[in-house]
């Protein structure tokens, strides 16, 4: 690259109104996508659980009379009622029917187990989960960066192949048996932290690190590899060879481009942390989505169960559509792709 | 679980690399030490294998209790020594090994046919079929793996049969994505109209054109969706809505011997152990692509 080979000169007016057109149309794309997906998962989910719940073995009516009633007041006569209240005599389909309409509505119904209302435990539950996702993103994001942005500016070094070893063992590490380390290391052993539940101070600290260690490693690599493939190109070179100073170089030139590809892992992220939010909250007794999703599963509580499977895939889909945006207002090359 | 997703999150969208040395700015002897621990993994996963196959052979007597043998410690006839009902630990390890590998490679199997078959039939007939199955895929990209196989699991929880089918559901999307992704290009390759218009017929683009491009992709993500398995498998005992006892399972041999772990420590580190060397003999024979 030569000195003479300037950048193009800035864009006038009329170029930028239509790139910010360009921003628009791509965004309008996105979340047209993004909403039929919503709306296909909703229904596929919702659709699976009804099944389920016709072949349930045994009678619902009980079941339900079970829940609302308790179980010493579950006879004939009750169960009787439930049907009448419930419409389950009507044909399949008019229940199905119902039950979506309800599910557009947030309304889920009563849980199987306890009788209560699935929706106002859900909202409690997702708190939960949203409380201990942040802490665990914060953590792995800044860690991950970290390792990531030193490995990469010294290939082939110490950091870069510690931050290697440490990538291959913390992904063959599976969650629960981090977790189950760290419960006899920190909290039976020397008793720094409480083991599990909710509402203590330091019952965030176990779970949190559990799984932010899972995605750190990942994203650091990410880091490492995107930083590595941009310190490689011509104009960060360019920007060496007219003598920027290092952090200037890291911060103006290489942080931007690499976000790029960052922002973007951040949507393959949110599924791992889904996961993980699943074992690691049933590990810590951390009441939230994943814990309340396994006792549904446990209790075959399938309102209980389609509430929270859809409320983590709806975080999905939100964050996803997120990022899209996020690198759509990054990246302008991705518009024409849209 | 999570470890397929980190891949395949990126894997349609990503161009293919055009000189995998320089665009990662990837060194020699990084290559070399890569390329090494393939090998080591291999190794690994072949002893891990002959365990699995020989291993239930020798050790018979799994489900055998005797409770004069509480808790024995190693010996030499039983490596890892005697569970708290007495049963050898190591003929449970064996067992469950099998069992982990046994469905691990069904589930690999099923979610891999079904990925291939239905890739290649969306990348061929395109217009509406194509249209179908990407909302259908998108629509399984929302649900992570795990809370497929959770719902399948509420159908009736402890049966082998709805693990196998939530793992497969849950994995075919990404061998769906892949294969349409790559066979596209490929079909809109200068080479493969060449072929056409020569009236080379369907079989050869199969075989000398769509193979080469798509074996070692396959061989990665089926080497990684084992893993995945495995690991959903152990994670699902774990919690409770997996295999039930007395099966011998990886995670419920972990759940049932760690009430004891301060007498009979070498119980619980023996399922640990076998399920991190199982995992990381998986994960290490594709550390060449994730690097490219």
């Amino acid at each position: 690259m030569t000195i003479l080979s300037t950048p193009s000169p800035p864009p006038s007016h009329p170029a930028e109104t239509r790139r910010d057109h360009s921003l628009t149309r791509a965004a309008g794309k996105v979340l047209a996508r993004r909403a039929a997906q919503a709306v296909g998962v909703t229904l596929a989910v919702t659709i699976t659980c009804f099944v389920i719940v016709q072949n349930l073995p045994g009678d619902i009516a009980f079941r339900i009379a079970a829940g609302r009633y308790g179980y010493d007041k579950v006879d004939a006569s009750t169960a009787a009622e439930v049907r009448a209240d419930v419409n389950l005599d009507a044909p399949a389909w008019q229940q199905l029917g119902g039950w979506i309409l309800d599910a557009l509505r947030l309304d889920f119904g009563t849980s199987l187990v306890t009788g209560a209302s699935v929706t106002d435990e859900l909202a409690l539950h997702l708190t939960a989960t949203l409380q201990l996702a942040a802490v665990a993103l914060v953590l792995s994001v800044a860690g991950g960066l970290l390792l990531g942005l030193l490995a990469a500016q010294n290939r082939g070094g110490a950091v870069d192949r510690l931050t290697d070893a440490w990538v291959s063992l913390v992904r063959a590490l599976p969650p629960f048996i981090l977790g189950l380390v760290l419960i006899i290391v920190f909290s039976v052993q020397l008793g720094w932290v409480p083991a599990a539940g909710h509402g203590e101070r330091g019952n965030i600290v176990l779970p949190a690190i559990t799984l932010a260690v899972g995605l750190s490693g990942l994203f650091a690599r990410v880091t490492r590899d995107a930083v590595a493939q941009v310190l490689e190109s011509g104009h960060v070179h360019f920007a060496r060879t007219k003598g920027l100073a290092r952090h200037v170089v890291l911060a103006r030139h290489v942080i931007r481009n690499a976000g790029v590809t960052l922002v973007s892992y951040i949507g393959v992220q949110v599924l791992i942390l889904v996961e993980g939010v699943v074992v690691v909250e049933s590990l810590f007794a951390w009441p939230g989505l994943g814990h309340a999703l396994v006792h549904a599963v446990f209790w075959r509580d399938i309102p209980a169960m389609q509430a929270t499977v859809l409320a983590l895939a709806l975080i999905v889909v939100v964050v996803s559509t997120l990022v899209d945006l996020a690198v759509l207002a990054l990246d302008p090359r991705t518009r024409e792709a849209q | 679980m999570n470890i397929t997703q980190q891949a395949n999150g990126k894997a349609p969208d990503m161009p293919a690399p055009s000189s995998p040395t320089t665009l990662w700015g990837m060194s020699g002897p990084v290559r070399r030490r890569l390329s090494w621990t393939r090998a080591a993994s291999a190794g690994l996963l072949a002893v891990l294998v002959l365990f699995a196959l020989i291993g239930p052979l020798v050790w018979r007597q799994y489900a055998g209790q005797d409770l004069s043998q509480f808790l024995r410690p190693p010996s030499f006839a039983e490596p890892f020594g005697n569970d708290h009902l007495g049963r050898s630990v190591i003929a449970r390890l064996a067992h469950a090994t099998r069992l982990s590998l046994g469905l691990a490679l069904l589930c690999v199997t099923t979610a891999g046919i079904a990925g291939v078959a239905l890739g290649l039939l969306a990348a061929w007939r395109r217009g509406w079929v194509d249209q179908l199955l990407l909302g259908i895929s998108e629509i399984f990209l929302a649900l992570p793996a795990l809370l497929i196989v959770l719902i399948f699991a509420a159908l009736a929880s402890g049966e082998m049969w709805t693990i196998y089918l939530g793992i497969a559901l849950a994995q075919w999307v990404e061998y769906f994505r892949v294969v349409r992704a790559r066979s596209l290009s490929v079909f809109a390759s200068p080479a493969v109209e060449a072929a056409n218009l020569l009236r080379l017929g369907p079989v050869h683009v199969l075989r000398r054109h769509l193979c080469p491009e798509l074996a070692p992709v396959l061989l990665t993500m089926a080497s990684l969706g084992m893993a995945t398995a495995v690991l959903a498998m152990s994670t699902l005992s774990y919690v409770g809505v997996g295999l039930k006892p007395p099966t011998a399972e990886l995670g419920l041999l972990i759940t049932e011997s760690l009430p004891f772990y301060y007498e009979a420590p070498w119980m619980v580190a023996a399922p640990i152990v076998v399920l991190l060397l199982l995992l990381s003999g998986l994960l290490g024979l594709r550390t060449q692509e994730v690097r490219r």
